[in-house]
């Protein structure tokens, strides 16, 4: 759709009230009857569902526009009221009005310097803010509350009360209040003036306060309350027009009455029921009337009800459209794809359809598509003419005759297919990553299937996830996805300057075992895993041979780090530790580290050190992921990503990590376990002792606690060390070599307390952090006496989870349990109505090219953003720049260009050996032999000290200025700027505050008072002065 | 019972920012850096402790520069004094 359809710009909106008049002017016809349709079926004349108020039948004309269903857009009726009635949305202002008015002459009751005051201040507000305040208007209906006397005609404003919703009554003297008829309240804001009504910000051209008093109900069209028929031909009535038969009867009612001269009590009991219908009409939620019901007790949905809440208008039809072009189905994993891409079912591929303007150079193609059409898979659903009109080609008979009158010009709507580029979503949409662009990957199968990789960023798993994909239809659109929103993009997540993609469970634990020294790998395996790794194609001129093999007896073996470093750029240098560092204290033995926990690489070659979750899992600040995307670019980062993955998925598929019950059986040592256990009881036993015997020397009263929480500290030291130490013990036993220690180790997944509970205790269970005290009056279970302290009473749970746990630890472990459930499900509830909150906060706030944030209304929030500007994704780690990176890079350039040197040198020398040096080649040569490098200068790299930038500057001012000349001049220099700067500091010593605090403790006065500086504190100071000297 | 004045001077305290009212000419140039309108800036009420203290009125504009939470340096921002909620 171009925007060139515009004509008019909307200037501004005037909100006001419909007049009687306005309402029956707008009125297609009068409603007199209460019922809809007649025995025939046809809706009857002046009847609620009357032609004249527009047509919901197909077939239909409209008698009031003569359009048919899609075309009229309805038109409203009226009923005239027999008797006014109040409008309950305006009952509030209703209120405050009748209050602030002389009953006799309708003024405001505010004298004649109290108006032109308010008028002044109003003008005054309108001026600075260009609108008035709330609490201006609020001012004024409070000040003419106040006034008893009418000062323009003298009258007693009496006290008026509502009784809710819409029932008013004026209290006359002591006798019973009166009650105020809507038509008594109507006949005094007719009476108000123009000028009071400008006062009150109503502006009485558009809004005349006595329309807030209905006398004609305007009666919404058919379209906006139709009737649906159901499969037996029972009609079934909109909620609307449920009440406005209501209405309608009892208005009818109500003249009735009137007109035959019914008792006063009949025709108010019928103009109350009026009241209640109308309010109804408007609000079923009104508080202080009973909602009106449907025949089977539900609640009606009016009008307010129509547009609040999460399923009204607003939130759910208007923020939230249901869109064309997307598709959603249950997602499941595919190691072979690449981050960037997603795999699309034939049969959705076949329903979503990318518009595709037909040009000379593609018309061959597009014909192609159309005469495939809709079932066959690169096909097309529709064809758009140059006249805009749309061919449906599953009713076209013979294709090919319509793909020869295509021509330039044409649109044709054609089958998602390979390369295209689609959004796609998993909700909670909690982060910007929720919503990446991918590339399609046409695939059997009736799932979307993404890359694990990406898991994370979409919070995503395959136990029935379910995500949604949409299709651009603009080139502006795919071009947004295409460098703003795809995978590649989002490898630097916004929360933090660190990568939210990597390496995730069997990828980080089997990196850790193909990098570590002992994996070795025969030719073949070489072969395949640089194939899976595409090594070949990234570069079809590497040769295996270019591989250093860590052995060559008997056979060439290739080690797991070499077959890595070639997937990582060639001018790759970084230094990093792993999980597995012990952080040793005396030093690290960087290379030759027992751990292997340092990771060097050096040019492109990880020479030390194992890959695992620190250096290569999601979301850790220290991947090398990070270096690569900061350093390479998304490409880059991608290419790794996809080729690391693969290639550990080969060595995955032949090397799987498995775990079974006999790895944490730990049978053998259970005497040892039973040890500890038994001394802790011990323990345990002395400690409740001592509390029961107020025993302060065996245990003294921790600070700031009862002594019952002394014990209950106590206790759980104990405990929880016993757990661990029994955790310990089990370590032992375990090895390093078991499949879920590697797990933990490497960071994969769980972590040691996982494992202790499995093999040697499961330990304190707790609810809400205090051991397990509830239940039956002070004691847990009844199986134990009151009052019981020890371990096993109060859910201490000694067995481990592969012995099981026996009857009372289990209903003791559910306990804990459920707690971990329940404040999960309070958690996601609770933040994700903070996240509504917070983004209805914050939507509209940019950040400008000046670097302020700013409201849409141009109101300034931030004078610079983050107080740096820094775009947190763009960061390193928060930091703008990253120094010591920098002078690494400097660094690594100096020594990357030596190393190509050396390697083209020796590519030559093979040339020359083999006689192939033409002379292009040798002037290549001699080019880079003679070439000198601008950075080959004396610069001193710094030594892993975390250098400060101001320090740097100076080190490198010394470096530069080596002449003896510059060096005197610097001196002199130098000696000035001491000296000023000697200066400077006893004259900034001298501040207002220095004097301030000076003053205080002298005087033991303070210096400003009620916001300024005081008389004897200048007298004061001046002498202050003269005695330091100071100006 | 009526609250007395706590006699502190509160811009002696070491978490005070500083705070400096802007002559007209300054203000009037803020404004044209920032191409905004007065009430454009963020606000601060005429009975804030602060602005008591060092006796802005209302249509003042304040400077404040404070130590920065995310960042070493020191941060200057600009306060609109509006009529505070206890009329003075």
């Amino acid at each position: 759709m171009a925007l060139s359809g515009i004509s008019r710009v909307i200037d501004k909106i005037k909100f006001g009230l419909l007049s009687p008049d306005e309402i029956r002017k707008m009125s297609a016809t009068r409603i007199i009857t209460a019922d809809t349709y007649d025995d025939d079926g046809l809706p009857l004349a002046s009847g609620l569902m009357d032609q004249k108020l527009g047509t919901i039948e197909p077939g239909q004309k409209c008698t009031t526009c003569g359009n048919r269903v899609g075309q009229c857009l309805g038109h409203f009726g009226h009923i005239e009221l027999a008797r006014p009635v109040v409008h309950v949305g305006f009952a509030k202002l209703l209120l405050k009005l009748l209050r602030s008015i002389c009953p006799e002459c309708s003024r405001l009751l505010l004298s004649e310097d109290q108006f032109e005051d308010f008028k002044k201040r109003k003008e005054q507000q309108v001026r600075v803010f260009e609108n008035v305040s709330d609490v201006l208007i609020q001012n004024i209906f409070k000040t003419a509350r106040k006034t008893k006397q009418c000062p323009y005609c003298g009258a007693e404003r009496k006290k008026i009360t509502i009784e809710k919703p819409t029932t008013y009554y004026e209290e006359v003297g002591l006798d019973q209040p009166r009650r105020l008829y809507p038509d008594d309240i109507r006949e005094r804001l007719e009476k108000m003036n123009d000028a009071d009504c400008r006062l009150l910000e109503i502006n009485p051209e558009a809004t005349r306060p006595e329309w807030m008093i209905l006398t004609v109900l305007p009666i919404p069209p058919v379209c906006v309350r139709p009737s649906i028929t159901l499969d037996s031909g029972i009609r079934s009535e909109d909620d609307l027009t449920h009440k406005l038969v209501d209405v309608i009867r009892i208005n009818a009612r109500l003249r009735e009455n009137i007109e035959a001269g019914a008792p006063q009590l009949i025709v108010e009991d019928l103009w109350e029921l009026l009241q209640y219908h109308i309010t109804t009409f408007f609000n079923n939620e009104v508080s202080g009337i009973p909602p009106a019901r449907h025949r089977s007790g539900r609640a009606l949905r009016t009008l307010t009800q129509r547009l609040k809440g999460k399923e009204g208008r607003f939130r759910s039809n208007l923020s939230g459209k249901r869109v064309d072009f997307s598709a959603r189905t249950v997602i499941s994993p595919n190691p072979h794809i690449s981050i960037n891409e997603v795999g699309v079912p034939e049969i959705i591929a076949k329903i979503l359809t990318v518009p595709n303007h037909v040009t000379e150079w593609n018309i061959e193609d597009m014909k192609q598509l159309i005469i495939n059409g809709p079932d066959k898979h690169p096909g097309a659903n529709y064809i758009i003419r140059t006249d805009s009109r749309r061919i449906d080609l599953r009713y076209v008979k013979d294709r090919s005759i319509i793909a020869d009158t295509v021509e330039p010009g044409y649109i044709v709507e054609r089958h998602l297919k390979n390369k295209d580029l689609v959004l796609f979503n998993r909700q909670p949409s909690l982060h910007r990553m929720s919503i990446m662009a991918h590339e399609v990957r046409i695939m059997t199968g009736k799932t979307f299937q993404l890359a694990l990789l990406v898991c994370t960023p979409y919070n995503a798993d395959f136990d029935g996830d379910e995500m949604n994909l949409h299709v651009p239809q603009s080139e502006e659109a795919r071009a947004e996805a295409q460098f703003l929103l795809k995978v590649q993009e989002h490898i630097l997540s916004p929360r933090y300057g660190g990568p939210i993609i990597g390496g995730v469970h069997d990828f980080i634990s089997l990196a850790y075992i193909f990098t570590r020294k002992s994996s070795l790998f025969d030719k073949n395996t070489t072969y395949q895993l640089l194939e899976w790794g595409n090594v070949f194609q990234r570069n079809p001129e590497f040769k295996l041979s270019d591989l250093k093999p860590e052995t060559t007896d008997p056979e060439p073996l290739y080690s797991g780090k070499a077959i890595f470093s070639t997937i990582l750029p060639k001018d790759l240098n970084m230094q990093l530790k792993s999980n597995f560092c012990q952080k040793c204290k005396d030093g690290c033995k960087e290379e030759d580290c027992e751990f292997d926990a340092y990771v060097n690489i050096v040019n492109g070659e990880l020479i030390s050190g194992v890959l695992d979750e620190k250096t290569y899992g999601a979301g850790k600040p220290t991947t090398i992921l990070l270096r690569i995307t900061k350093d390479y670019g998304p490409d880059a980062a991608r290419k790794f990503l996809d080729d690391s993955a693969s290639m550990l998925l080969y060595f995955i598929m032949h090397h799987a990590l498995t775990m079974g019950l006999d790895e944490v059986d730990i049978t053998s040592i259970m005497p040892k376990i039973n040890e500890v256990m038994a001394k802790a009881n011990q323990q345990c036993d002395t400690y409740i002792k001592a509390f029961y015997e107020n025993d302060e020397e065996t245990m003294p009263c921790a600070p700031g606690r009862t002594y019952k929480e002394t014990l209950e500290l106590r206790i759980r030291e104990v405990l929880n060390k016993a757990r661990d130490e029994a955790g310990k013990i089990g370590a032992i036993q375990l090895g390093d070599s078991a499949h879920s220690v590697i797990m933990t180790k490497s960071g994969a997944r769980g972590n040691p307390l996982n494992l202790t509970q499995m093999a040697a205790c499961v330990g304190q269970q707790a609810v809400r952090g205090d051991r397990i005290h509830r239940g039956f009056s002070d004691r847990t279970l009844p199986h134990f006496k009151v009052h019981d302290l020890t371990a096993r009473a109060r859910g201490f749970v000694e067995s481990s989870y592969r012995k099981g746990l026996d009857p009372i630890e289990f209903f003791f472990h559910a306990m804990g349990g459920r707690e971990g459930l329940v404040d999960t499900a309070v958690r996601t509830s609770s933040s994700g109505y903070m996240q509504r909150r917070l983004v209805n906060a914050l939507q509209d706030m940019v950040v400008q090219n000046d670097g302020t944030v700013r409201t849409s209304t141009d109101n300034i929030i931030q004078f610079v953003y983050g107080d740096d500007r820094v775009d947190p994704a763009k960061s390193d780690h928060g930091e703008a720049v990253n120094v010591k990176n920098i002078f690494l890079k400097a660094k690594n350039m100096y020594e990357y260009f030596h190393y190509e040197k050396e390697v083209q040198e020796r590519k030559f020398q093979r040339l020359e050996e083999e006689g192939k040096l033409t002379k292009e080649i040798k002037k290549q040569q001699d080019l880079i032999e003679n070439y000198e490098p601008v950075f080959d200068a004396e610069v001193k790299f710094p030594k892993k000290t975390e250098p400060k930038s101001s320090k740097k500057k100076t080190e490198k001012k010394k470096t530069v200025s080596k002449k003896a000349s510059e060096k005197a001049k610097k001196m002199t220099s130098t000696k000035k700027e001491s000296e000023r700067l000697e200066k400077e500091e006893t004259e900034s010593k001298y501040t207002d505050e220095y004097f301030h605090k000076l003053y205080n403790e002298e005087t033991g006065k303070t210096a400003i008072w009620r916001g300024s500086l005081t008389q004897i504190f200048l007298k004061w100071l001046e002498k202050k002065k003269e005695e330091l000297g100071v100006k | 019972m009526v609250k007395e004045k706590p006699k502190v001077d509160i811009l002696l305290h070491e978490i005070t920012p500083k705070h400096k009212i802007l002559t007209k000419e300054e203000t009037e140039e803020l404004l044209k850096k920032y191409s905004i309108k007065l009430l454009n800036l963020p606000r601060i009420f005429s009975d804030d402790p602060v602005v008591e203290m060092i006796g802005a009125r209302y249509g003042d504009v304040i400077k404040i520069i404070r130590k920065s939470d995310t960042t070493v340096k020191e941060v200057e921002s600009y306060r609109f004094v509006m009529k505070g909620k206890r009329v003075r």
